[in-house]
């Protein structure tokens, strides 16, 4: 690339084409690049999108997107990975590597080429049909040479030491790339990845200047209780690499007080897209340059100053702190969990002992809970039947019969259940972009975001433990917070139109065109899961043109911005309530399959789409009633100790549970005196 | 049983040398003379208040619930704290004219009839607020347990918001009977005073054919009880049921036990100073002051004082239990609303609720004109912020995560001004329209209790009692 910008300056370029880059927007010869490209000759754009790049080009030759194209790629040695369209091209495009053959005077098309060479290489066509139906190739095994090493560590080393860190008192710049919108390529212009909250800040639509709280504090920007709630963050000045920019400050505990960090990807060009348009600001001409040419997304001793304007930012947590009494949460260091791996599940029992006890002392009595007892046994209660035969899921059972004066509804059949890993959980946020692309959840925008209009089903809390004035105290915790499909569910009891219920298999349910909005629901949750359709963002309710008071529309209605939506779930219209419905269609899908089938539904062939996209597996869904599902043998065998419901103690009987997190780490933060010495107490008893 | 006889020492219920004939004329004035400017400038206020607050509506209606400040975490704000608070207000005239009608209530006769107008017009406000907040206010009607081809397919019968439909629709239903039930006779008595022809006939329709005869007055008394019978349960059943809205729930700060009986007394103690703020500027305006007396203002003064002193009692029995329970979510509830970022209207509350109407103790305030008007305002600032409060509960609930903050925006503050616009202009138009004052109510008790008619009883009260005693006995 420095050789290009090197050519470039002297006039030596003739042509020049540029497919699925955009050096103009987010190179260090950015501008050099954008300045001359007017003057050569031939510039050429398969870019597919008027991204800063396209706009200077003089050719724009639109290639087809991948997945409207062959082709084939080898993302890892001895892997081929062949590529075949799933859908015709939507625009008059046309694949980039067409456009070369055509151009270099080839008669074929780029699909023969792509076929021949690998009927050629694989030795007939059936070989290459075989292929492309497994979609990869694992041609032979690399064979693995032995490594070696020549840099100069000593040399390395040296260096590093000799980069100057600031000096006491300044402030060093660290550029970054966000998880969803990275370096800002096509994803700027994704408006799920724009809306989804950043793993850590929580904040969408924008890049803003970390800060750590006493840095804050010294700078005017003060990090205030009420203030958490209020969208107007302070604007700073930043001057580094002898660009100056505007950014707001988002306060961070755990940020190193003098370290500020931004975010790479943004500030794009309208031509890029609407979600792209107008969402924060473009810091790439912060990136310096190493003498050897390379970037560096790092400056020292820069000067940073608080205008004392302020900018609005729309961050969907505003409180932070995860309040160690409130066990919400349960967190244990590996130490502990080893000495005893039955705390946690001893101290369940012991909370819920009031109801349970006769469970555990007598043997097949009901105590003085016997009339609550007999009333849920009318409902063929299976462990209620034959209690005193001591069962681990016993007291359960008990707790969720004695809890309450209902009759107690047992799911004979399937029963559907969750259980998400707190350990696994790193944050990322692909569960709640998964779960929008599956069950169509609306995209708010950024003023609705700043009303806490979020629609996601799928969120992940994002908690920090102990001191934020203390950056290297800080511990942070996430827990992924979805509707719990309660079986005795809070939000059921008080719709005045049943429009919320419980199906046979333990799934909390909405019927979209049964409700009439009166939000009650969404108040009785204690999770505040559910989510309000406040506005009419799919056009779909009897009003026409009324998403924005200005008359703006989103287009949502297109045929191409359709066909984002999944025609098995329900585009839900304005003034319904929505929640997780634990991917319904993909559970009456995987049955009717099994059905046609003659048989009955096995174990993992009905996956929700959150499950599916974590890429650490942390949820573990199926069918609880199934004593070999995978849900099951984790719940009750494999991970007992370690699970828990949230807010287990108000009754709502969650078909979601979690599993504590065990840090590696000497010491819990979070972990209060109070909860210290309940456990030196148990010990002793 | 009426008393023939009332002991001067009771104060006079009407001041002034009264006869029959004189009440008639003094409350028929106002309806059989022109507006005043001051009827037309006050009508017409209300009247642009009223459209605003439709416009208001309309534009929520149109663009959605959005518009509203209303959020994920917090799903109700101004729409049921408004709700809350005019049913609250709608609960005095149920009292007045059913349970102190049980009591024998003399003093009820000087402000009962207005009162219950007030109740009407304030229930006809409130239920606007459950109506509009529905996100699908067009598909409002599956509320309503009525046959149906989906199954049928019934409400939840055991969702507090159903039951609210059911308390709100009776008791605005058994009130308008009650109200209109009473206004027959006076609506008679205009249609026999009427000199135009539509006059006539209006009154003439509105009085169901009144004759006056004996057969008329019994059947009227024994409506009034019997619709006495059937207010009274309702005057406490309705904020009770409005209450389990929170009551049944789950929510720290929501989920009290307390909540009925609280409800109810601070109901009544908005319904009263709502009533003396309307009543104290009614005898001004209309000349009524010898029939709503400074000794009526006084008793609603001590109710007030009464039922503010139930709500501060309930207050501090909620912080002490929530201290008391060790449930920490309860706890915390608690500790947010006293000192949480919504820490101003908790305390607003209390001083407008708790500390101020203690003054009443003093009589010389309770007989103050000025200060009762001034102190009704306050009450029902401070109910509202009640309300309030107990709605902002949502914006701190279990989980951290979630916790949010809530600001009106102008179409709900607009739909709230709306139903001020509804009431008065109902309120006017009564005032216009229909005697303020229960006509033959007042002339029931003016012989004893009338202020001249008491001045005669001078001379009986100096006789001895045994001289008493044999005349009476001569009498029968």
């Amino acid at each position: 690339m420095a050789a290009f910008a090197e050519a470039m300056k002297n006039g030596q370029v003739g042509a020049v084409l540029f497919y699925d880059c955009n050096p103009v927007y987010d190179s260090i010869h950015g501008k050099l690049i954008g300045d001359k490209l007017a003057s050569v000759k031939v510039s050429v754009s398969f870019n597919e999108r008027m991204d800063e790049t396209t706009q200077k080009c003089k050719v724009l030759a639109p290639s087809h997107h991948w997945l409207e194209s062959w082709g084939d790629a080898e993302p890892q040695s001895g892997y081929i990975s062949l590529m075949q369209p799933t859908i015709s091209p939507l625009f008059k495009t046309r694949s980039w590597e067409e456009s070369l053959m055509k151009w270099s005077g080839s008669t074929t098309s780029h699909y023969d080429h792509v076929k021949n060479y690998w009927i050629a290489k694989l030795g007939g066509e059936a070989a290459f049909d075989a292929a492309i139906q497994k979609g990869v190739l694992e041609t032979e095994t690399m064979p693995m040479s032995g490594a070696s090493f020549s840099g100069n560590v000593a040399e390395a080393q040296a260096k590093v030491a000799a980069m100057k860190a600031s000096a006491d008192g300044q402030v060093d710049l660290v550029l970054y790339e966000k998880v969803g919108i990275g370096r800002g390529g096509a994803w700027s212009n994704n408006p799920w990845l724009q809306e989804m909250p950043d793993p850590v800040t929580k904040c969408t639509w924008d890049n803003y200047v970390l800060m750590s709280p006493n840095r804050a504090k010294k700078m005017g920007a003060e990090h205030t209780d009420l203030n958490e709630v209020d969208a107007n963050k302070k604007v700073f000045k930043i001057k580094a690499n002898g660009t100056e920019l505007l950014l707001p400050i988002l306060v961070l505990p755990g940020m190193h007080d003098d370290v500020v960090a931004v975010a790479v990807g943004y500030g794009r060009d309208k031509g890029v897209g609407k979600a792209a348009a107008g969402t924060g600001i473009n810091v790439y001409p912060f990136v310096s340059k190493f003498e050897n040419g390379n970037a560096n997304y790092y400056a020292s001793n820069i000067e940073i100053s608080n205008t004392g304007k302020t900018y609005e930012l729309a961050i969907t947590q505003t409180h932070h702190s995860y309040q160690n009494d409130r066990l919400i949460i349960q967190e244990f260091t590996f130490d502990e969990f080893k000495k005893d791996p039955n705390e946690l599940y001893n101290e369940r029992k012991a909370a819920l002992s009031h109801f349970t006890h006769s469970y555990d002392h007598a043997e097949g009595g009901h105590g003085e809970h016997a009339p609550a007892a007999a009333h849920g046994g009318e409902h063929a209660a299976p462990a209620a039947a034959h209690a005193g035969t001591k069962t681990e899921e016993d007291w359960q059972q008990a707790y969720r019969e004695n809890g309450t004066l209902y009759p107690n509804f047992e799911s004979l059949g399937m029963k559907w259940g969750m259980s998400i890993d707190l350990s696994s959980c790193v944050g990322c946020g692909s569960c709640t972009i998964a779960c929008q692309a599956e069950n169509n959840v609306s995209v708010v925008g950024k003023k609705q975001i700043l009303m806490v209009h979020d629609m996601h089903w799928i969120r992940i809390d994002r908690y920090f433990a102990n001191n934020p004035t203390k950056p290297d105290s800080i511990q942070t915790l996430f827990q992924p917070m979805i509707c719990q499909h309660c079986d005795n569910a809070p939000c059921e009891n008080v719709c005045p139109v049943n429009a919320t219920n419980h199906s046979s298999e333990g799934i909390n349910q909405m019927a979209y065109n049964r409700c009439i909005g009166t939000r009650y629901c969404a108040n009785n949750c204690p999770y505040k899961v559910r989510r309000f359709n406040w506005r009419d963002w799919n056009e779909a309710d009897c009003f026409d043109d009324n998403v924005y008071e200005d008359g703006r529309r989103d287009d949502i209605n297109n045929d191409i911005t359709r066909m984002v939506l999944n025609p098995d779930v329900t585009v839900r219209s304005r003034g319904v309530m929505e929640k997780c419905s634990f991917c319904v269609q993909r559970l009456q899908g995987a049955k009717a399959t099994a059905k046609k089938q003659g048989r009955t539904m096995k174990d993992g062939e009905a996956k929700v789409a959150c499950q599916q996209a974590c890429p650490t597996d942390a949820i573990v869904f199926g069918n609880v009633n199934d004593r070999e599902s995978a849900i099951y043998k984790l719940r009750y065998e494999e991970q007992k100790e370690r699970v828990f419901h949230v807010l287990e103690e108000i009754h709502t009987l969650p078909n979601v549970n979690y599993l504590s997190k065990i840090r590696n780490a000497n010491v819990l933060q979070s972990a209060n005196p109070e909860k210290v010495q309940h456990g030196a107490h148990t010990e002793h008893a | 049983m009426h008393l023939k006889y009332e002991s001067t020492i009771r104060e006079a219920l009407v001041d002034g040398n009264k006869s029959y004939h004189q009440v008639t004329e003094d409350i028929c004035k106002t309806i059989e003379s022109k507006p005043t400017k001051l009827w037309a400038i006050g009508f017409w206020t209300s009247v642009s208040l009223l459209l605003f607050g439709i416009f208001c509506v309309c534009w929520e209606v149109y663009w959605g619930t959005g518009v509203w400040g209303l959020n994920r975490t917090i799903g109700w704000g101004y729409d049921i704290t408004n709700f809350v608070w005019w049913i609250g207000i709608g609960h005095a005239g149920t009292l007045i004219s059913a349970i102190l009608l049980l009591f024998r209530q003399g003093w009820r006769t000087g402000v009962n009839r207005a009162a219950e107008a007030m109740t009407i017009f304030a229930v006809m406000c409130a239920g606007q607020f459950p109506i509009w907040h529905m996100g699908r206010v067009w598909n409002g009607f599956f509320v309503l347990p009525y046959g149906n081809t989906r199954g049928p397919l019934w409400p939840n019968f055991v969702s507090p918001l159903l039951w609210d439909v059911f308390a709100i629709s009776t008791y605005f239903t058994v009130s308008l009977l009650f109200w209109y039930s009473g206004l027959v006779p006076d609506f008679a008595t205009l249609r026999d005073r009427a000199k135009t022809k539509f006059r006539k006939m209006a009154y003439g329709f509105a009085s169901f054919g009144w004759a006056g005869s004996a057969k008329h007055w019994q059947r009227h008394e024994m409506l009034s009880l019997v619709l006495a019978g059937l207010s009274t349960p309702l005057v406490l059943s309705v904020h009770t049921i409005v209450s389990y809205d929170f009551a049944t729930s789950i929510i720290p700060g929501w989920h009290t036990t307390i909540f009925p009986p609280y409800f109810v007394a601070g109901a009544v103690f908005s319904g009263f100073a709502m009533v003396q703020t309307l009543l104290v500027l009614t005898r001004k305006v209309l000349n009524l002051q010898e029939y709503i007396t400074i000794g009526h203002i006084e008793a609603m003064n001590k109710v007030i004082v009464l039922t503010g002193s139930i709500v501060g009692v309930a207050y501090l029995t909620e912080l002490f239990i929530a201290f008391y329970s060790g449930v920490l979510w309860e706890a915390e509830a608690f500790r947010l609303r006293v000192l949480g970022p919504y820490w101003w209207a908790y305390w607003a509350m209390m001083t407008c609720n708790v500390v101020s109407p203690q003054l009443f103790w003093f009589k010389k305030l309770r007989r103050n004109v000025w200060f009762t008007f001034f102190m009704s305002i306050i009450v029902n600032i401070g109910m509202w912020f009640e309300r309030f409060v107990i709605m902002m509960t949502l914006h701190r609930d279990y989980l951290p995560s979630s916790w949010s903050y809530y600001v009106p925006t102008w179409p709900e503050v607009g739909f709230f001004l709306g139903t001020f616009g509804l009431f008065f202009t109902c309120y006017f138009l009564f005032a216009k329209y229909c005697p303020v004052i229960a006509i033959a109510e007042i002339k029931f008790i003016l012989k004893t209790s009338g202020q001249n008619f008491k001045d005669k009883m001078n001379t009986i009260e100096e006789k001895t009692d045994e001289h008493f005693m044999a005349e009476q006995l001569s009498h029968h």
